[in-house]
């Protein structure tokens, strides 16, 4: 191969993989952002990812416009997101980590079974935003919808940035998650701030997937495997740090699209397992993560 | 509670009156069966508990090792031409041997990095066994040859009960001895505090391993159990979801008792057959029943049902 074709070739793998990685910083940070809060792992995560896909496909098929129903999608996933952590996070309040992992497992489960009994078990598709024309760069192609899953990852992160510093009730997300005692002591309600954060999470979650159901399709149980990875990101780039999500979530995306190109496309779903067990050998906090003092 | 009637006494008597008295009740054949599976499952939960309930360090791809001894026992015999019950221990050295390998580094980790490492490590396995399809069969699964003991085969719900009901009582019995044992007060110390563990002279390494390898091997051998019960098997025995439901059933019951492990994998176990009637609703349900329990259940079933007594009792 001559050295346009295989740099082509990279730059191909380069693009599918910053894609996929953006979709799974996505997840990843709405991870980071639940787990700031309130020390939840929420693998319920995949399923905001599922119910933005899905609520789209259904209400447009219905004959809503796109973006409407994508709107819709987006307000359907915040109130599950409210209600999750209103009705089943709330009541366990002060429950070992390893109760409240299982309380949001079993909430994926349950919401991925009501999403098979109110939509179905089938593949679905939503249409490119804007056609699927391929631009071609450096002989690699990239597809518009790509471009809409980057950019959207990437407004969702400025925004959230302008968000957490420069309005006062980011700040004070922010300062309930440094220390929930304190921040109570200055007045902030905490409860409101956690239910405001599984909101936010739901809603970056259903963003992902309305975005990038154009590229990959959906269905009932595209979840969990979802949620796994965003979790792996997450870890990847340290747990608890928003930056380190978003930057995890991308490696994994990039070094899952090389490692499906040049070595086995078979074990493409191993190889961000594969890296988080490496990664945490040699470093047990994450890339970015936080050396924490235990107090004994 | 001293004498005949300490804990551990009364846990295995409970137990070995369950398995023998049960059959007695039984209406049908699919009895038996149901029967049986819990008594498979209860067996992985009381190893799982070991590392969760004694070591405190949870595992989140415990189903991996299930896998491990269910395909030892699918492949073995097939490919290999091996008895099935030597296809049993080696399905049991291997994951010992697994479990030893990645304990060391993946039990450094703490919180939720030992789940994502475990976690990790379950799914890698779930993926080889479904990539590998020369070997394994691929995601549809593969038949399993049936048990034989001198030229008998070994088959039926029946004859199953009784065989995992005894090897469940066997393990049990194992566990509730380590419980007591100075390796099972080393691993509840260093449950408390790993560095309060550690000052008062426990290896912790050497012994969070140790749970880890031995929780593996009584993983291992329920699911050569199973596997060789049901005939049949698919990665999903090894899946991430089964893995949650083996950390379910050890929470749901309680965490640190053996009579807790066996009535959480009782129940996870029997609800599904009794939710086949809403056979669309069973994901659902099953989510639902999850939550709820944890919600109202914390402490597990068993230990929040012995604190009622014991307040009634005062």
């Amino acid at each position: 191969m001559d050295g346009f074709a295989t740099m082509a070739e990279f730059l191909q793998f380069a693009f599918s993989g910053l894609t996929v990685g953006a979709v799974y910083a996505l997840v990843a940070l709405g991870f980071t952002i639940i787990y700031n809060a309130s020390d939840v792992v929420n693998f319920a995560q995949g399923e905001f990812v599922m119910l933005g896909g899905m609520v789209t496909v259904a209400v447009s098929a219905a004959g809503i416009p796109l973006p409407l129903a994508a709107l819709f999608a987006v307000a359907l996933a915040v109130g599950v997101g409210v209600a999750l952590h209103r009705l089943a996070i709330e009541p366990a309040h002060g429950a070992s980590p390893v109760v409240l992992i299982i309380i949001t497992i079993g909430a994926s489960i349950f919401i991925r079974g009501v999403a098979q009994i109110v939509f179905d078990r089938q593949f679905h598709k939503l249409p490119s935003f804007s056609g699927d024309a391929p631009f071609v760069l450096f002989g690699a192609t990239i597809l518009p919808q790509s471009l809409w899953v980057m950019g959207g990852a990437g407004a969702i992160v400025v925004v959230l940035h302008a968000f957490f510093e420069r309005t006062i009730l980011g700040k004070a997300v922010l300062a309930a998650a440094a220390n929930r005692l304190a921040a109570r002591l200055v007045g902030i309600d905490t409860r409101l701030i956690m239910t405001l954060s599984f909101g936010i999470s739901a809603a970056i979650g259903a963003v992902a997937g309305i975005l990038v159901t154009p590229i990959t399709l959906t269905s009932y149980n595209v979840g969990t495997l979802l949620a796994l990875k965003g979790f792996a990101g997450g870890m990847l780039g340290g747990m608890g740090n928003p930056l380190g999500a978003v930057l995890g979530g991308l490696l994994l995306g990039l070094v899952e699209a090389f490692g499906a190109g040049y070595l086995s496309s078979t074990y493409k779903d191993g190889i961000a397992f594969v890296m988080i067990l490496v990664v945490l050998f040699v470093s047990p906090r994450g890339l970015l993560g936080r050396r924490s003092v235990e107090r004994v | 509670m001293r004498g005949i009637f300490s804990k551990r006494r009364m846990t295995l008597l409970v137990l070995v009156a369950l398995v023998a008295v049960l059959p007695l009740v039984f209406p049908s054949g699919y009895y038996y069966r149901v029967a049986a599976l819990v008594w498979i499952s209860a067996l992985a939960a009381v190893g799982l508990n070991i590392l969760m309930g004694y070591a405190g360090q949870v595992s989140l791809g415990h189903a991996g090792f299930f896998g491990v001894g269910a395909y030892a026992v699918a492949i073995g015999p097939a490919r290999l031409g091996l008895a099935s019950w030597i296809c049993i221990l080696l399905g049991a050295a291997a994951s010992g041997g697994i479990a030893w390998l990645v304990g060391r580094p993946i039990l450094r980790l703490k919180g939720h990095y030992l789940a994502i490492g475990t976690l990790g490590f379950g799914v890698l396995i779930a993926l080889v066994l479904t990539s590998e399809a020369k070997w394994t069969g691929g995601p549809d699964g593969t038949s399993v040859a049936r048990l034989a003991v001198a030229n008998m085969r070994i088959s039926g719900p029946t004859a199953w009960y009784w065989i995992s009901g005894f090897v469940l009582v066997f393990g049990a019995w194992l566990a509730l001895n380590l419980e007591d044992s100075p390796a099972g007060r080393a691993l509840r110390a260093l449950h408390d505090s790993e560095i309060a563990a550690a000052l008062g002279g426990i290896d912790v390494a050497r012994h969070k391993l140790w749970a880890f390898v031995l929780a593996a091997v009584y993983a291992s051998i329920a699911g050569s159990e199973l596997a060789l019960f049901d005939g049949f098997i698919t990665p999903d025995t090894a899946g991430f979801l089964h893995s949650i439901e083996l950390v379910a059933m050890v929470v749901l019951g309680g965490m640190g008792s053996v009579l807790g492990s066996v009535v959480g994998a009782a129940l996870l176990t029997t609800l599904p057959q009794l939710l086949t009637v809403f056979v669309e609703y069973e994901q659902a349900l099953l989510g639902l029943i999850i939550m709820l329990a944890m919600i109202f259940l914390r402490l597990g079933i068993v230990p929040g049902v012995q604190r009622m007594l014991a307040r009634s009792a005062s």
